[in-house]
């Protein structure tokens, strides 16, 4: 009895510690950032406690003069509260959190030697539109401009209203062009309390400004509320909508709590070609993803104490741009002010990606923030086979290796995108005359024949 | 096990099908779902669970050791505690079981122990956390796990008050859809929760916390509906049923004073009569049950 009691404890005692530890080293040489997608929205989160910053950044492409928004907000919110943005810092987050490609170089078998190389690589596309419209008179129909200002390039207006159909006739009458469905969507949130934060451009400020393009509108509240609003964007959607949302926090990963949250597959060695390609397999494996989960999940791509990463895809943001995106608590070499310092403070970023349609996301996404610490990226491996000359014994099993290993990477490949094999095969070229599903016989490799 | 051969085989333990099902969905989270728990996570809160039963077992001097109830508590904090922290993971397990002996009044455990543990690390600001989207909404799930669950209950009696709880969830998130002017499938998206159903069956259910009196118990049920739809619609935080179960268990000696009725066992005499379809075993230990062996987490 004794001697399974003290059993008993040291398995007790080991599994304290079976928390496997894991670190690789390797370049990145691809990434997929939020570009890649049409219609897509990309939102930074920033949360502490009740403080909320929201930065986002829509893929507008149309004529300023017919860019409109309206987004539902928690309070009425003061001139302070309002800022515009800088997208390059958006974009450094982006790039920086983005699922990435690693490659490594196998070394001469015979020679035991390692190689590294990486090389950078982008991509761009298209954008998508949004609402239009003009400005006007100030009108009861149970609406109040609760209030007015010029932020940026933007004219901003928070309203709020009694009813919908007020609601609805007012954005009407002031130019707005109110997509058909929208009314129900509206009385919700009026029936929830929400504000109505209506931004256009002001296109005389934007000339004056200098910006070719749209900044990121930034909004900071204090709620307890910790959602994103989706409904109304659905509403004219001609298909799902693609959204990206970058949580800032102090504590840990951030989750939704109504959607299941899902890891996209990572770590996995895929063939080398897709290096060349890598955008088209993100898109093709995420929508694999979304399909698997019956379109009903939100995916995690990152998540990281952005204190550190080894190797980093892109430099981790700065104290500076981290403030600027709300995180407030981080201190600010440039500042002048620095707030109080109690403890450690971390600065943990969560990148989920949703892609969503009224169908399988009737409600608004709501989130948790959790103490999770734990480290996750999309990372896809892409290993260079040695391509010299070898007479050493190891050479044929190294060979033999290589090859059992393209086979389980074009299959890796094919379940991953739905992408036929055959196609993989022909692409990752090599010789496949031979069987390559045909497994090495084991007498093969016990005798070195 | 040293059962009496004069006497007919008693059916199972209602806690056996607890534990099969427990077990089943632990699998299922952990081989399908890719749930945020290790399988030797896992190994370490049911060993901490078994270990903590074990030596309260003996500091209270209980005639046998028995391995049920701790098990369900240590598969339902696999389910549901999520920590970075091994230590962590032991406190919860340790705490969950130590509350079933520390916490009580007038021979019964106040609070259904996996959520004692949940509630009180969440409540001190530990770094855990409990994720209830993680089951997502399939709802062939749903179905598979309400059926489970039913039968389970079935066996272990007082299935009333989860039906009075799924039902008054029901009507509070229908007429909140309704007063908000949303979409019925907002409301039926949030009734197909894998977690509300792992409450509703597994948490809430739970015969040794729950009121003695079947009013009792669906009084308790509504209750409990009403302070989680608080949390989650006046105060927007998380995990509103774990928080108002917790607190609702406290007032349940004051709902047994009003409304009164028997106390359940897990495993009865066959001579004392029965209430509410409740199994009929042969007690190992009769006479001796200072402190019976708790439920379900």
């Amino acid at each position: 009895m004794k001697r399974i009691l003290l059993l008993g404890t040291v398995l007790w005692i080991s599994l304290l510690w079976a928390n496997p530890a894991s670190c690789f080293c390797g370049f990145y040489v691809a990434q997929g950032n939020a570009k890649l997608f049409n219609h897509a929205s990309k939102v930074v989160m920033v949360r502490d406690a009740d403080r909320t910053a929201l930065t986002m950044a829509n893929d507008y492409s149309g004529e300023p003069a017919q860019f409109a928004i309206v987004i539902p907000v928690p309070t009425v919110l003061q001139r302070g509260q309002i800022h515009v943005g800088d997208r390059a810092v958006m974009e450094h987050l982006d790039a920086y959190s983005a699922p990435r490609l690693v490659e490594y170089f196998d070394p001469d078998p015979c020679l035991r030697y390692e190689a590294l190389r990486s090389a950078p690589m982008s991509q761009g596309m298209a954008r998508k539109a949004a609402d239009s419209m003009n400005s006007a008179r100030e009108r009861s129909l149970g609406v109040r401009i609760e209030a007015r200002y010029t932020v940026g390039e933007y004219d901003i207006l928070i309203l709020s209203a009694k009813q919908s159909g007020g609601l609805e006739t007012w954005l009407l009458e002031n130019g707005y062009s109110v997509p058909a469905g929208a009314r129900r969507v509206l009385a919700s949130y009026i029936r929830q309390g929400m504000k109505f934060f209506v931004a256009k451009v002001n296109l005389g400020e934007q000339q004056r400004l200098g910006f070719s393009y749209l900044r990121p509108i930034q909004v900071a509240y204090e709620s307890p509320k910790f959602m994103l609003p989706l409904r109304l964007g659905m509403v004219n959607a001609d298909g799902p909508q693609e959204l990206f949302v970058f949580a800032i926090t102090k504590n840990g990963r951030v989750e939704t709590t109504n959607y299941r949250t899902v890891r996209l597959p990572e770590g996995v060695d895929i063939p080398e070609y897709v290096k060349d390609d890598f955008p088209r397999f993100y898109r093709a494996m995420f929508t694999r993803q979304v399909e698997n989960e019956n379109r009903e999940a939100v995916f995690l791509e990152y998540a990281w104490n952005m204190s550190w990463c080894d190797p980093c895809a892109a430099d981790p943001l700065s104290a500076d741009e981290l403030r600027s995106l709300g995180a407030f608590w981080v201190a600010s070499p440039n500042s002048g002010w620095n707030p109080p310092q109690t403890g450690p403070q971390t600065t943990f970023i969560t990148r989920l990606h949703v892609r969503y349609d009224a169908r399988h996301f009737p409600e608004d996404l709501v989130f948790q923030e959790t103490a999770d610490q734990s480290n996750f990226q999309a990372r896809y491996v892409m290993r260079h086979p040695w391509k010299g000359e070898g007479s050493c014994d190891g050479i044929r099993e190294y060979r033999r290796s290589v090859r059992e290993r393209r086979v389980k990477e074009a299959e890796t490949l094919a379940t991953l995108t739905g992408w036929d094999i055959a196609s993989i095969r022909r692409k990752m070229g090599g010789d496949w005359s031979d069987d390559p599903d045909k497994p090495v016989p084991w007498w093969d490799r016990m005798w070195k024949n | 096990m040293r059962a009496d051969s004069s006497r007919p085989r008693p059916p199972l333990d209602p806690r056996i099908y607890q534990i099969s099902v427990l077990s089943g969905l632990l699998i299922y989270g952990l081989g399908w779902l890719h749930f945020d728990i290790t399988p030797g996570r896992a190994a370490l809160l049911l060993s901490t669970a078994l270990l903590t039963q074990y030596v309260c077992t003996k500091l209270w001097r209980l005639p046998k050791f028995d391995p049920k109830s701790a098990l369900i508590s240590g598969l339902s904090l696999c389910l549901l505690l999520r920590t970075n922290f091994a230590a962590l993971a032991v406190l919860a397990a340790v705490v969950t079981i130590a509350s079933k002996f520390l916490v009580r009044w007038k021979g019964k455990h106040i609070f259904n122990p996996t959520n004692f543990g949940l509630v009180f690390l969440m409540f001190l600001g530990a770094p855990i956390w409990v994720s209830p989207g993680q089951w997502g909404n399939v709802a062939y799930f749903g179905f598979l796990m309400a059926c489970l669950g039913g039968l389970v209950v079935n066996r272990a009696a007082r299935s009333d008050v989860t039906y009075a709880f799924l039902i008054s969830f029901a009507a509070l998130q229908f007429g909140r859809a309704f007063w908000a002017m949303q979409r019925w499938e907002v409301p039926i998206h949030r009734m197909e929760s894998g977690a509300l159903l792992l409450f509703a069956f597994f948490m809430i259910s739970d015969p040794k916390t729950t009121p003695n009196s079947r009013a009792g118990r669906i009084l308790f049920a509504a209750v409990v509906t009403a302070f989680a739809g608080f949390i989650q619609f006046g105060l927007y935080r998380t995990n509103g049923i774990l928080w108002s179960l917790a607190l609702w268990s406290m007032a349940v000696p004051l709902i047994d004073r009003l409304l009164p009725g028997p106390q359940y066992e897990w495993t009865r005499p066959r001579q004392k009569p029965q209430t509410q379809g409740v199994i009929d075993e042969a007690d190992s230990s009769p006479r001796h049950r200072p402190l019976d062996q708790p439920a379900l987490g």
